[in-house]
């Protein structure tokens, strides 16, 4: 069953009083010229606070999260979110903070950014760190800017950015968006970049490549210096993108690996909350050549303390109205603060160590994409099922009715019927355990049960959505008089 | 205390399914990799021993239920229902990521749907998305969605709005390098004659942003009355708040509409994460950047909802893709969405009415002091522009001595405005406040 929307629980004249009117006269509203006044006011939904609290405590049941059970989505890292930084981010003296206060009455946050910019620093081998980025895509439009800039400083305009055939599909979005031309290098056999084809496509005009390392096959690229050796012998810089960091924290740098400039996902590696789809925040480290272009503002320490420096005239720019998403910044802070090193590493040796126990497990009875250690995530196809009727979406359903949310599939686009798993570090042995045991079944049913993989899942408000008519009659806001219920 | 649960006995029992002796053999061919390295130390703590550290951090801020802060300039300090942060920490919520499986996560793509609804009533427009970064980057993704509609590249951009915007506008759209000809102010206003006067066939969009930057409000209607016979299209910046009592975007015939939401249930949280509101004409929604909720059955004919129109969007389309934007901000349009149907029309209303009356009562308190006068004779909305007979950096200092955080001095933005200050005064804004600062402002008036 559908829920049904609050503007269908509407009745006129319900609501709650949350702002009296402090006693004012009507002659300040006389004030407003009738040019200025709004004709219709906006259809919201009239109901109760309890009216509210039932309705989205209802839709947060059917919705999955970490909180709710494993979440082995692929590149995604859905690791569990400590409560700390829940609690913290909620002190008002960090979330009522005015992003414009004066320095001297925002010494605490302005620590915090500095602090984080350095251990993140520190990590990633970089010599400096934007926290601005609002999410990890922001943070390849801004490192792809300073990319672009970088050249133009040095006389001439590159056009071109190499991009892998598995990398995540901002990369190439990104690289467009800033107004390169994309040139998709292919993978060899093994899953890593064919350095020969790399060699093959570089010249004058490949501003440079993007990559990520570990790779969305989940295997570590082990020429990774060659790669950058030769991109920066064309006269190239290699952009690093962290979204599978995890793998690597705590232990193994980027900048050592010879990457130019980064980005981090602070909702993946750091363990911010992902709030179904956002905020996130998407940190851009540089190499020192790279420094000036940095967006404003940054963090520096003055004579009186923290403050925020704009006056940087070779910089990007802006790219946001103030300093990003400073609240998920404050949670990245507090989950370095408390793990440390020796932390971090525990992290990316127990999500890998997971990750291939899981991989392990599931071999015979599926095909890996690449046979041999992966990382902190694996790549199976679903093309020996397929061959018996079932596919990758299938798998993933069923996963749904055994109590998992599913692997990402059909990515990378390399590999037919993808399912990508990533169970991170924090699932216990028993869940891994568990998992394995529902992909087995599931494998068992391909021959045994195939009904009850095209049927499912069979145990959610809804079963599989015809997304294809949806994209063809769109419904994408309520109207009444579609519903014929209360506006 | 990295929250693994993995016992020495789990790992054991993992190697040995690997046929390893330690976790460290699984790192071999990266260590082999990499040149010789390692990560300098950064020191770990417990919950408790780093609590007491982040309290010494938040005390270096101040208490804010001691100082009132009569800045906006962008951010805007509203009334949050209690329900909001309540509804918004469920871990179903929190903890989900984007709705790639639609049946498990009917929870977001319904709030999604009814935030679409909502954001279409507020601004007056047709189709809304799921969200974007905050209003400046939406703003900017508007002027990118209006060069790809029109093909053509001159942007006419509001002299009186706000200068980060404009800034973020300058670094998204760096590498089409769009001639941004700005559209003048006289006496803090847009004058719609001129707009029409700089209208051209080489005009992409018009962008405005009401109330403007010295919190004035905009002829929005006029300047949309001259647009509707122009191929250019019509950018329109809100205020949600606002929005209570102003004429809408969509009322103004705008064509793409966008906003800063953090009024609407977020806290200020130093700038972000904010919520970036973006609307348009159904005729447009294939050039619209962001992620879509849309209604779809399943095969027994129940309603549900999924991501919609995925081609235009990055993980399909990839270079193709009308925009790169991945995430967004779902945990804030959800706060939104939560606010918005806790207030409903009637507190939407009446908190925009407390807004407008609270802050012209400050502007008059103010206007009585020796020296100071409003810099624009014209309507505004619960922000304005204060002259002072001194500097209003020392103003500033002044009054943060005394534990207020003034007006926002204007020669930060205008190096040559030394002695303006731009004072909001939104609905939490106590008369008490009011009189601390109007007592406090006195003293350090000459």
């Amino acid at each position: 069953m559908s829920a049904r929307t609050l503007f269908e629980k509407s009745r006129p004249g319900r609501g709650s009083n949350y702002v009296d009117d402090r006693g004012w006269t009507p002659e300040y509203l006389s004030r407003l010229p009738d040019f200025a006044r709004r004709g219709t006011a906006p259809a919201l939904p009239e109901v109760t606070e309890g009216e509210v609290v039932r309705h989205f405590t209802n839709l947060a049941r059917r919705n999955w999260g970490v909180d709710v059970g494993c979440y082995p989505l692929g590149s995604c890292t859905m690791k569990y979110n400590p409560r700390l930084s829940e609690q913290i981010a909620s002190w008002p003296e960090f979330s009522a903070a005015h992003p414009l206060r004066p320095a001297r009455a925002a010494q605490g946050w302005l620590r915090v950014m500095y602090e984080t910019e350095r251990m993140l620093s520190q990590l990633c081998g970089m010599a400096r760190f934007t926290l601005a980025p609002a999410a990890g895509a922001q943070g390849e439009l801004c490192g792809m800017l300073m990319v672009r800039r970088y050249h133009l400083e040095r006389g001439a305009l590159r056009h071109t950015v190499i991009v892998p055939d598995t990398a995540h599909g901002t990369n190439p979005a990104t690289a467009a968006q800033v107004g390169f031309r994309v040139v998709t290098c292919p993978s060899t056999a093994d899953g890593l970049v064919n350095v020969k084809a790399l060699r093959g496509l570089l010249n004058e005009d490949v501003a440079g490549i993007m990559l990520t390392n570990p790779n969305t096959l989940g295997l570590f690229e082990r020429e990774i210096q060659e790669i950058c050796d030769l991109v920066h012998q064309a006269g190239g810089l290699a952009y690093y993108d962290g979204a599978n960091f995890n793998a690597l924290v705590g232990r193994f740098r980027p900048g050592d690996m010879g990457f130019d400039v980064m980005h981090l996902n602070l909702h993946k590696t750091f363990s911010t909350p992902h709030g179904g789809g956002g905020p996130g925040a998407g940190p851009v480290g540089v190499s020192e050549k790279l420094e000036p272009y940095l967006p404003v503002p940054l963090v520096r320490k003055g004579a009186e303390g923290f403050e925020f420096e704009s006056d940087r005239p070779s910089s990007i720019g802006r790219l946001n109205a103030f300093a990003g998403n400073a609240l998920v910044v404050l949670r990245a802070y507090i989950y370095l603060r408390l793990l440390g090193r020796a932390g971090l590493r525990e992290v990316s040796g127990a999500a890998v160590l997971a990750a291939n126990y899981l991989q392990q497990r599931l071999l015979g009875a599926y095909e890996p994409a690449h046979p041999g250690r992966c990382m902190h995530e694996f790549v199976l196809t679903a093309a020996k099922q397929k061959a018996q009727g079932v596919r990758a979406v299938d798998i993933a359903k069923r996963l749904i009715d055994l109590g998992f949310h599913p692997p990402t599939i059909y990515f990378p686009l390399t590999v037919p019927e993808a399912l990508m798993i990533e169970p991170t570090e924090t699932e216990n042995l028993e869940t891994l355990d568990a998992f394995a045991e529902a992909m087995l079944q599931i494998a068992r049913e391909v021959t045994e049960n195939r009904e009850v993989l095209h049927a499912a899942p069979q145990t959610t408000p809804v079963g599989r959505l015809d997304e294809v008519a949806a994209a063809k009659e769109l419904n994408l806001r309520w109207r009444p008089e579609r519903e014929g219920e209360h506006a | 205390m990295g929250f693994v649960p993995h016992t020495e006995q789990d790992v054991g029992q993992m190697l040995a399914a690997l046929g390893l002796s330690e976790v460290e053999e699984l790192f071999a061919e990266v260590r082999t990799a990499l040149p010789p390295g390692d990560v300098p130390d950064i020191p770990g703590a417990s919950e408790l021993e780093l609590r007491h550290h982040l309290w010494e951090m938040a005390r270096l801020n101040g208490r804010p239920d001691q100082t009132p802060c009569f800045r906006g300039a962008g951010a805007y300090e509203h009334y949050i229902p209690a329900a909001v942060s309540s509804i918004i920490s469920r871990g179903e919520f929190l903890t989900s990521y984007t709705p790639y499986q639609a049946e498990i996560s009917q929870g977001t793509l319904q709030t999604m749907y009814e935030y679409q609804t909502m954001v279409c009533e507020l601004l007056g427009m047709e189709v809304a998305n799921a969200s974007m970064y905050d209003g400046a980057s939406a703003l900017a993704e508007a002027a990118l969605m209006a060069m790809r509609l029109t093909r053509k590249h001159r942007l006419l951009v509001a002299e009186t709005l706000h200068p980060h915007w404009r800034q973020v506008l300058e670094t998204y759209t760096a590498n089409i390098a769009p001639e941004i000809v700005p559209l003048p102010a006289s006496d803090g206003l847009l004058d719609p004659e001129q707009v029409a006067r700089a209208l051209d066939d080489e005009t992409a969009a018009v962008l405005v942003q009401n109330p403007n930057a010295f919190g004035l409000i905009e002829p929005l209607r006029e300047i949309g009355a001259h647009l509707v016979r122009h191929p250019a299209l019509y950018i329109v910046a809100a205020y949600p708040t606002a929005l209570g009592l102003l004429t809408s975007p969509g009322e103004a015939q705008a064509d793409i509409a966008v906003g800063e939401g953090q009024s609407l249930g977020l806290p200020l949280s130093y700038g972000g994460p904010y919520l970036g509101l973006f609307a348009t004409k159904l005729e447009h929604v294939r050039q619209m950047p962001g992620r879509l909720a849309g209604v779809a059955y399943d095969g027994r004919g129940r309603k549900g909802y999924v991501m919609t129109l995925q081609a235009r969007e990055q993980h399909i389309r990839r270079e193709r893709a009308t925009s790169n934007i991945c995430s967004n901000q779902m945990h804030a349009a959800l706060a939104a969405t939560v606010y918005l149907s806790l207030v409903g029309p009637d507190g939407f209303r009446k908190i925009a009415q407390n807004n407008f009356v609270v802050a012209h009562q400050l502007a008059d308190r103010l206007c009585e002091l020796p020296g100071c006068a409003l810099a624009y004779p014209h309507p505004f909305f619960n922000e304005f522009v204060l002259n002072l007979p001194v500097p209003a950096e020392d103003i500033e200092r002044e009054l943060w001595d005394n534990g207020i955080i003034s007006g926002l001095p204007l020669s930060r933005w205008w190096p040559e405005r030394t002695h303006q200050m731009l004072f909001c005064a939104t609905e939490v804004i106590t008369d008490a406040a009011c009189h601390r600062l109007v007592a406090a402002l006195e003293e350090a008036l000459p």
